[in-house]
């Protein structure tokens, strides 16, 4: 079930969410892609929109922002946190905030482990409760509606 | 598909919401267990284990078959389908960011070869 090549996404409990993913890489270049801002920027928007602005200020206490400009629309989306605990190359736990809902922090539990040819990239979000969850995995579900919907845009253009 | 999922009390997302009947699926993941092995395996009683097992099997999460006078129980995946779905977004989400996280570690990869 698992892929190399995809996410695997489970619920642990009611107020978590599990990212998975094997990785063809050692875990420190892992770490440096996940730490370094210039390479950020090259992948943390994925499909969804060119990230604008990646800080990050890598101890306990410094703070990282990262904006995101939404490749539909060109809304910018804003999210950030503190870093708690950085175990370099191994671990970092960190706060994260949706600043379209600052209500909502969660705490982020990135950590790498060396396997077989690869590394193991576990992310574990620790929401407060279930509905900050459910939101959280339902932001998944508009992108999914907003690259749907650019899809179809893509269709109309090109029958037109 | 509406973009909340709905809150009845008598859905998948509920019924696997309780930690324990997720641990009960855990066990009948890919085998038909009794539900004395079933009990063995989560560590509860036998009453504890019949009443998440009813609840399971309301929401047609898990299935039952006689087997001579024993029940055998299994997990019909196909009624945890809207979980799948419902999480199925957001997993292409992240998909998406490790398919360009890729090409940043070939890079990095590559740098380190020269």
């Amino acid at each position: 079930m698992t892929s190399r090549r995809t996410a695997t996404v489970t619920l642990p409990s009611d107020d978590q969410i599990l990212i998975t993913r094997v990785f063809d890489a050692p875990r420190e270049l892992v770490y440096r892609a996940f730490t370094t801002p210039e390479l950020v920027k090259r992948w943390w928007g994925g499909e969804r929109g060119e990230v604008t602005l990646a800080e990050i200020d890598l101890r306990v206490g410094g703070r990282w922002r990262y904006v995101m400009v939404a490749a539909s629309g060109g809304s910018e989306v804003g999210f950030h946190g503190v870093y708690r605990e950085i175990v370099e190359n191994e671990r970092i736990v960190s706060t994260e905030v949706y600043e379209g809902f600052p209500d909502g922090e969660a705490v982020n539990t990135m950590t790498l482990e060396t396997t077989l040819g690869g590394t193991l990239l576990s992310v574990l979000v620790q929401h407060s409760c279930k509905e900050h969850r459910d939101m959280h995995v339902n932001s998944g579900m508009e992108a999914g509606m907003q690259e749907a919907m650019d899809r179809l845009e893509h269709v109309a253009i090109s029958l037109g | 598909m509406s973009m909340a999922r709905a809150a009845t009390t008598s859905d998948a997302f509920n019924a696997i919401a309780e930690p324990r009947r997720r641990e009960i699926l855990d066990v009948l993941r890919g085998c038909e267990l009794p539900v004395a092995e079933i009990v063995e395996r989560v560590g509860l009683t036998q009453p504890q284990v019949s009443k998440h097992l009813r609840v399971l099997r309301e929401v047609g999460v898990v299935d039952a078959r006689g087997d001579g006078r024993r029940r055998l129980y299994c997990v019909n995946s196909e009624a945890l389908r809207p979980v799948h779905d419902w999480v199925e977004p957001y997993e292409r989400m992240w998909s998406e960011r490790f398919a360009r996280l890729d090409g940043v570690l070939d890079d990095l990869g590559s740098e380190g070869d020269e």
